[in-house]
């Protein structure tokens, strides 16, 4: 039981670095697999949004871009890093396709530090992810931001590999 | 699939397969604690023999609080069971300045009863002798009792023995998680479940009597802020706040009728104090910064909390009804979560820089902006709780990957390590006298 738990959470370790490494590799077009080609574009950093082709909620599971849910954060630190701003115009541009979709972004700390203050300082992530998704036009309306600080952490060893896992906001869909 | 509710409460079961208790070994000596040997108290009645060792109960006691040094139960040879009988010399001679010497014998109602004399060795003098009646089925409890007296004799100050600890426990990972708020003896002996969530619990919190317990759960997804009561289990399934954002930091007033919380509903977090019995809500600090971890000056009068409004987390003071609020914490780079001593002149908090976070006392009665005394060794240590008569504190940590909890002595000469056999503990939160 123990080793299949452990190896669950080395999965989940080998996921999220992968997931990390697509973000810095390549640059993502958020109309990527949406379109018959399928064509990214290096130059596009997500911020001209081409609106033709509206996501549909099977593009959630498919599309590189949507598919990315997790942005990281420095310590201590709420600012979205430039790296993450394709992630979030991409679901910004989901939520204007989908006008019923419904968004929640949870925020999360690394161990150090107090609970309630991390408690906190996940929430403030939250809501610098939620402004980011204000400056992308998605109507903010429809998006909950939640902290859950250092309580749900993905990685449970104390340094610096597990905790810049652990520093997050996690995008999710309560309505797709 | 992992936010299905599956928050339960178990009425006041004893888990005896957890079971737990102090570790043996004291992590750090006092050479100035004072000598006292607790002979051996067997037990004179008729009836079945109590299920406790009385004296090795009052000895490691007296040896968690860091003021005593007492004789290992091997070196004691002399084992008188009555004043009249003690060979103060053989006593001198161990270098021991208090000796308690005493018996156990049936009381009524099938009960015990501990009869026990302190000796002051120097002055071959008896310095308290008496009986204490001890339920058959709480024998533990009248022997914390006897160590408060004895405590209290020599020192002047209340004992804090027969006191309770709070605290979290997480088991198993991801789906399998479980937490628990547990509560135990001061020793960590006889742990109780109050409150089970599959969802995390944390920042329990004390009412001025023992009777309930304040704390944050995620049971319905996002955090709340319950108040449970102790002996009935009520209150764990419908929350005192619950408004959108952040629901945290509970703290009871001295006078038990308000809860001081912060809340996030504005946008940021605030501090507000919540009048328990109308749940009106009243804002006290307004700023930009994130206000939390409000706790009680022992007057009511004001609060202490964290805030970065500086830049960094540090703890600042406000008035209870509001106004400007002070910077009380000059030294390191990051204060958090204040707890006082019951005279309000020792401040214990998290305090870090970088990677390393210790419990740091600050002690106001010096003036000025106070002395300060870092008292653990750790790299993650937080969640400092005083005991009620601030002697020692309780604290969390990790070890590998698990979450554990220690007892430091105020002066942070002894410390030792609270064991659980399975899972992670956090969060310890003293209770007050019973």
């Amino acid at each position: 039981m123990k080793i299949q738990l452990k190896f669950a959470l080395l999965l989940t370790a080998v996921l999220l670095s992968a997931c990390n490494k697509k973000v810095k590799e390549e640059t993502v077009n958020p109309n990527a697999g949406n379109t018959t080609s399928g064509q990214t574009n290096p130059g596009d950093q997500g911020s001209a949004i081409v609106e033709e082709g509206a996501f549909g909620s099977s593009d959630l599971d498919s599309n590189t871009c949507l598919r990315q849910r997790v942005v990281y954060f420095d310590y201590d630190q709420d600012m979205l890093k430039p790296e993450y701003q394709a992630i979030v115009a991409c679901h910004a541009k989901y939520l204007r396709d989908r006008p019923a979709a419904r968004m929640r972004l949870e925020g999360h700390a690394d161990e150090r530090g107090t609970r309630e203050y991390n408690m906190a300082l996940g929430e403030r992530r939250g809501n610098g992810v939620n402004a980011a998704f204000s400056a992308n036009a998605a109507d903010t309306g429809r998006i909950e931001v939640v902290s859950s600080g250092e309580e749900r952490p993905v990685c449970l060893d104390s340094d610096e590999s597990c905790w810049s896992q652990n520093r997050r906001v996690e995008i999710s869909y309560s309505v797709k | 699939m992992r936010r299905i509710l599956m928050s339960c409460l178990l009425a006041w079961l004893p888990l005896q397969a957890m079971a737990q208790a102090l570790d043996a070994g004291v992590v750090v000596g006092n050479e100035s604690a004072l000598s006292i040997a607790i002979v051996p108290m067997p037990y004179q009645g008729s009836r079945t023999a109590p299920a406790h060792d009385v004296a090795k109960v009052i000895r490691d006691d007296l040896n968690q609080s860091g003021q005593f040094k007492s004789l290992d139960e091997a070196a004691i040879t002399e084992k008188s069971l009555r004043g009249a009988d003690v060979r103060f010399p053989e006593w001198k001679k161990l270098k021991q300045d208090f000796l308690v010497v005493g018996r156990i014998v049936d009381g009524v109602d099938g009960n015990f009863s501990i009869q026990y004399e302190l000796m002051d060795v120097a002055k071959q003098q008896s310095l308290l002798s008496l009986s204490m009646p001890a339920r058959a089925s709480n024998v533990r409890r009248a022997a914390h009792q006897v160590a408060d007296q004895i405590y209290e004799k020599i020192l002047g100050v209340r004992g804090a023995f027969d006191t309770r600890i709070a605290y979290v426990t997480a088991t198993g990972l991801g789906q399998g998680i479980e937490y628990r708020l547990m509560v135990a003896d001061s020793d960590g002996f006889n742990p109780q479940t109050l409150v089970r969530s599959r969802e995390p619990l944390l920042s329990p919190a004390w009412s001025p009597d023992g009777k309930r317990i304040a704390y944050v759960s995620f049971q319905k997804g996002s955090s709340a802020v319950y108040i449970v009561e102790l002996a009935t289990g009520v209150g764990a399934t419908d929350p005192v706040s619950s408004a959108k954002g952040i629901n945290g930091a509970p703290a009871f007033s001295p006078d038990g009728t308000k809860l001081a919380l912060t809340l996030s509903k504005s946008g940021n977090p605030e501090i507000y104090i919540m009048d328990i019995a109308s749940r009106s809500l009243k804002q006290v600090t307004t700023h930009f910064g994130i206000d939390t971890e409000a706790v009680w000056m022992p007057d009511g009068q004001s609060l202490l909390f964290t805030s970065d409004r500086g830049g960094k987390p540090q703890i600042y003071e406000v008035s209870a009804s509001g106004g400007e609020a002070k910077r009380v914490s000059f030294s390191g780079e990051y204060n958090a979560r204040a707890t006082v001593s019951f005279d309000g002149k020792k401040i214990a908090m998290a305090q870090g820089a970088g990677n390393v976070y210790r419990i740091a006392v600050l002690d106001r009665s010096f003036g000025g902006s106070g002395r300060w005394q870092t008292i653990s060794p750790g790299n993650l240590d937080e969640s400092p709780s005083f005991a009620p008569n601030a002697s020692m504190i309780l604290y969390a940590t990790k070890q590998g990957r698990r979450g554990v909890l220690y007892a430091v002595s105020a002066d942070g000469r002894v410390r030792q390590r609270l064991v659980l056999s399975d899972g992670d503990v956090r969060e310890p939160a003293w209770s007050p006298y019973r």
